[in-house]
C-alpha cells in the first residue's frame, strides 16, 4: 500500500515535468518494434516538420486513460493496439482524428477509426525453439501449442487475455470462423479459460511485453511461446534458434492516436497526416517484419517481393489466419480480462 | 580518572540541593524544549500528512465509491467473491514472512560478524552491505535472471561442473522470487541489527564470564536478549516493505508469484478506476496493522524493544 502510494506520487512529480513548447512527446511499446518505428517513422517525419520528439515506452491503453482521468496528459502520441483505439475512441480519452489532414483513402479498409489511424499490421503467432523441435517433428498449430506429450518443453503465455482466447478455442477444435461467436457468451470465454488452466502446469512464464517474450526466445529459457511475428523475427535475426509460421495466426494491426487534452494537440495531427504517408510505412518492413497500412506502400519500389513475402497482411499469410474483432474486445474485454486474471491467481 | 571520580561525587550533593528552587524553571525549560523539538519536527509531520495521511485518505474513501460515484460496497464484495483474492493475499504474506525469516537467518550473523571485527575493517564490510543500494532495484532484479534462469551462468556452471544434470528451476517461480527479495532487503536487516550490537557495553559480556557463563551462555542469555530491539525492528522493516513489493516479483515470478501489489496494478487496468485497486490496498494495510498489533501483544515488543532503548 505505501509503496504503491509512494509509486504514484513519483509517477505524479515525474509526469509533471513539462515538454517543452513545439515538442512531440511519443510513447510506444519499447524493444526493437520501437526501435524500427524510430529510424523509420518518428525521426524521419520529425526531420520533415522541422520538431522535435521524445520517446517514451508504455504499459497500454490504461495508462493514457489514468493519464486522462487525472487530467495530467503529458502524451502528444500513443501507439496503440487496435483493439484499445477502438475503445480508447468509444470512451473519449482519445482525439478524434481529423480526416481531412490525414490522408487514409488509399488504406487497408477498416485499419482507420474514428480516434485512431493504423500505422502497421501484425500477427500474434507462437514461436518454438528449433534446437527443441527440429525436422518435421514441429508444432505447426495451437493444438500442437498444447500438446505437451508430443511437443514436450516448457511454454510462455500472455499474461493478459488480450489475443490469449482465441487461441484456446482453436486449440479445443473450434475452428477459426467460429471463434469470436463462441466467445460471444460467458460459457464460451470459460471454456477458453478451461483450456489455458489445462496448460497452466506447462507455462514456466507468462509475460507482459513483447521485449519479454522476444528475450525468452533467445535465451532458451522456453522452448515455445505466443507473441508477435516482428519481434520474433528480430531475435531470430540476432541469433535466437527460434521459428514460427502465420497458420492460424491473429491478425491485427497498431494505430496512432492522440490522447484526450494532449498538450500538443495541432503539432500532434500534423505528425500523424505525415507519419501516415505511404514512404514512411515503406520504411518500416526493413526494420521488422510488420507490413504497411496504407497500399500505397506496396507501390514506390521500397519494399522487395521478399520481404512483403514475409509480412503478415501479405495476401498468402493474410488467408491463413484470423481477423482480430475489435468489436468483440470492446463488449467483452472488462468480463473476460477480471476471468483471465483470476484464472492466472488460482 | 581518581580525581574525576572525586569531583563528581564532592559536587553531586551541591547539585541535588540546588535543584528544588528552580524546579519551575527547569519545568518550563522542558517545555519549551519539547516544543522546539517539536517545531523542528514539524516540516517532516507536514510532509507525512501531505503525501501519506492524505493520500491514504483518500484511496480509503475511493474505495467505497462505484463506477458511478455513489457509495458502494462492490469493491470489497468483489474480494469475498472471487477466491483468487484470498489466494494472492496468502501469497503476499508467504513471500514476506519467508523473506524475513530467511533474512534473520543469514543477516543476523553476517551483523554479528561485523560488530566483531575492528572499526576499520566493519567499516569496510558495511560499505560492501550498502553498495547495492546505490544500484538501482530494476537493475539488481534483472541481473538475477540472466544468473538464475534455465541457461544462465548458475545453472550452465553448475552443469558443466556436474553438480545437476538437469537445469533447476531457480527462477520464473518462488525461489527466484525469495532469492531476489532476500537481496534486496538484507542491508535492511543488518544495518539495524549490527546498530544495536555495537551499542551492547562489552563489559556485561566480561561481567557475565566472571560470574562463570560460558562463551554460549553469555552470548544466549546476555548479548541475544540485548540485541533483540535491533533485531526485531529490522524483521519489521523488511516484513511491512515486502508486503509492498512489485518490480522483483514482478520479474522474478514469472506471473507464477502474484502479490497484492501486482493485483492491484491489474485492477487499474481491468476496471478503470481507483476503487477497485484502493479497495485492495485498505485491506492490505488493515491485515498488516492487525497482525503487527496481535504479534506485538504475543510477542511483548513493547517491552523488548522500551527495555532495550536506554542502553
Amino acid at each position: 500500500m505505501f509503496g504503491s502510494v509512494a509509486a504514484f506520487a513519483v509517477a505524479a512529480g515525474l509526469a509533471a515535468a513539462p515538454a517543452l513548447a513545439g515538442d512531440l512527446t511519443i510513447v510506444s511499446w519499447g524493444g526493437s518494434y520501437q526501435d524500427a518505428q524510430s529510424k523509420a517513422v518518428f525521426i524521419p517525419v520529425a526531420k520533415a516538420l522541422g520538431i522535435k520528439i521524445k520517446e517514451e515506452s508504455y504499459g497500454g491503453i490504461s495508462d493514457v486513460r489514468l493519464q486522462v482521468k487525472a487530467g495530467a496528459v503529458t502524451w502528444d502520441i500513443i501507439d496503440t493496439g487496435s483493439g484499445g483505439g477502438a475503445r480508447g475512441g468509444v470512451e473519449g480519452i482519445l482525439e478524434p482524428l481529423d480526416y481531412d489532414m490525414i490522408d487514409v483513402s488509399n488504406f487497408v479498409p477498416g485499419t482507420y477509426l474514428p480516434a485512431c489511424v493504423g500505422t502497421i499490421t501484425f500477427s500474434t503467432v507462437f514461436a518454438y525453439n528449433t534446437e527443441t523441435y527440429s525436422g518435421d517433428n514441429v508444432p505447426k498449430t495451437w493444438a500442437d501449442f498444447w500438446d505437451v506429450e508430443k511437443f514436450p518443453g516448457k511454454r510462455s503465455y500472455r499474461a493478459k487475455y488480450s489475443g490469449a482466447l482465441e487461441p484456446a478455442l482453436m486449440a479445443d477444435g473450434v475452428p477459426p470462423e467460429k471463434v469470436y461467436e463462441v466467445l460471444s457468451t460467458e460459457e464460451g470465454i470459460d471454456r477458453a479459460i478451461d483450456k489455458i488452466r489445462q496448460l497452466k502446469d506447462h507455462v514456466a512464464v507468462w509475460w507482459k511485453s513483447g521485449a519479454q517474450h522476444a528475450q525468452l526466445m533467445k535465451d532458451g529459457e522456453v522452448d515455445m511461446t505466443t507473441g508477435w511475428n516482428g519481434r520474433f523475427d528480430v531475435a531470430i535475426g540476432d541469433g535466437a534458434k527460434a521459428a514460427y509460421n502465420y497458420g492460424q495466426g491473429l491478425l491485427d494491426y497498431d494505430c496512432f492516436a492522440i490522447p484526450k487534452g494532449a498538450p500538443n494537440k495541432e503539432l500532434a495531427m500534423k505528425f500523424l497526416a505525415e507519419a501516415s504517408k505511404a514512404s514512411y510505412q515503406a520504411a518500416m518492413p526493413q526494420y521488422i517484419t510488420y507490413g504497411p497500412t496504407n497500399k500505397e506502400a506496396y507501390d514506390l519500389g521500397i519494399i522487395d517481393n521478399e520481404v512483403a513475402g514475409k509480412l503478415p497482411s501479405h495476401p498468402d499469410n493474410a488467408k491463413v489466419q484470423l481477423v482480430v474483432d475489435n468489436d468483440w474486445y470492446a463488449k467483452w474485454e472488462k468480463i473476460a480480462s477480471s476471468k483471465y486474471q483470476d484464472m492466472l491467481t488460482e | 580518572m581518581s580525581a574525576a571520580d572525586t569531583i563528581a561525587t564532592t559536587e553531586s550533593p551541591r547539585a541535588e540541593t540546588s535543584e528544588r528552587p528552580h524546579a519551575d524553571g527547569l519545568k518550563r525549560d522542558a517545555f519549551l524544549e519539547r516544543m522546539r523539538l517539536f517545531g523542528l519536527c514539524s516540516p517532516a509531520l507536514l510532509l507525512v500528512l501531505v503525501i501519506m495521511v492524505i493520500p491514504v485518505g483518500w484511496l480509503f474513501y475511493l474505495s467505497f465509491l462505484s463506477d458511478e460515484g455513489t457509495f458502494s460496497l462492490e469493491h470489497y464484495q468483489r474480494m469475498i467473491d472471487s477466491k483468487s483474492y484470498a489466494r494472492i493475499f496468502r501469497t503476499t504474506f508467504e513471500v514476506s514472512i519467508l523473506t524475513t525469516v530467511i533474512c534473520v537467518l543469514i543477516g543476523y550473523p553476517l551483523a554479528y560478524f561485523l560488530a566483531q571485527l575492528p572499526s576499520r575493517a566493519a567499516n569496510i564490510c558495511l560499505l560492501t552491505v550498502l553498495l547495492p543500494f546505490w544500484t538501482s532495484l530494476l537493475v539488481r532484479t534483472y541481473a538475477w535472471l540472466v544468473l538464475l534462469q534455465r541457461k544462465g551462468l548458475i545453472n550452465s556452471w553448475a552443469i558443466d561442473l556436474g553438480l545437476w544434470d538437469e537445469p533447476v528451476k531457480l527462477v520464473h517461480n518462488l525461489n527466484g522470487t525469495l532469492i531476489g527479495m532476500v537481496h534486496i532487503m538484507l542491508p535492511f536487516l543488518v544495518l539495524p541489527v549490527y546498530g544495536s550490537m555495537k551499542a551492547i557495553d562489552k563489559d556485561y559480556l566480561k561481567a557475565a564470564a566472571n560470574c562463570g557463563a560460558s562463551p554460549t551462555q553469555a552470548f544466549w542469555q546476555v548479548f541475544f536478549p540485548l540485541s533483540l530491539p535491533g533485531l526485531f525492528a529490522g524483521a519489521l522493516i523488511v516484513f511491512v516493505l515486502c508486503l509492498g513489493f512489485f518490480v522483483t516479483p514482478a520479474v522474478l515470478g514469472g506471473g507464477r508469484v502474484i502479490m497484492v501489489a501486482m493485483r492491484i496494478a491489474d485492477n487499474i487496468e481491468i476496471f478503470f478506476n481507483w476503487g477497485a485497486a484502493s479497495a485492495l490496498g485498505v485491506v492490505l494495510l488493515l491485515l498488516t496493522m492487525g497482525i503487527l498489533y496481535v504479534s506485538s501483544k504475543l510477542l511483548k515488543l513493547d517491552r523488548i524493544l522500551g527495555g532495550g532503548s536506554h542502553t
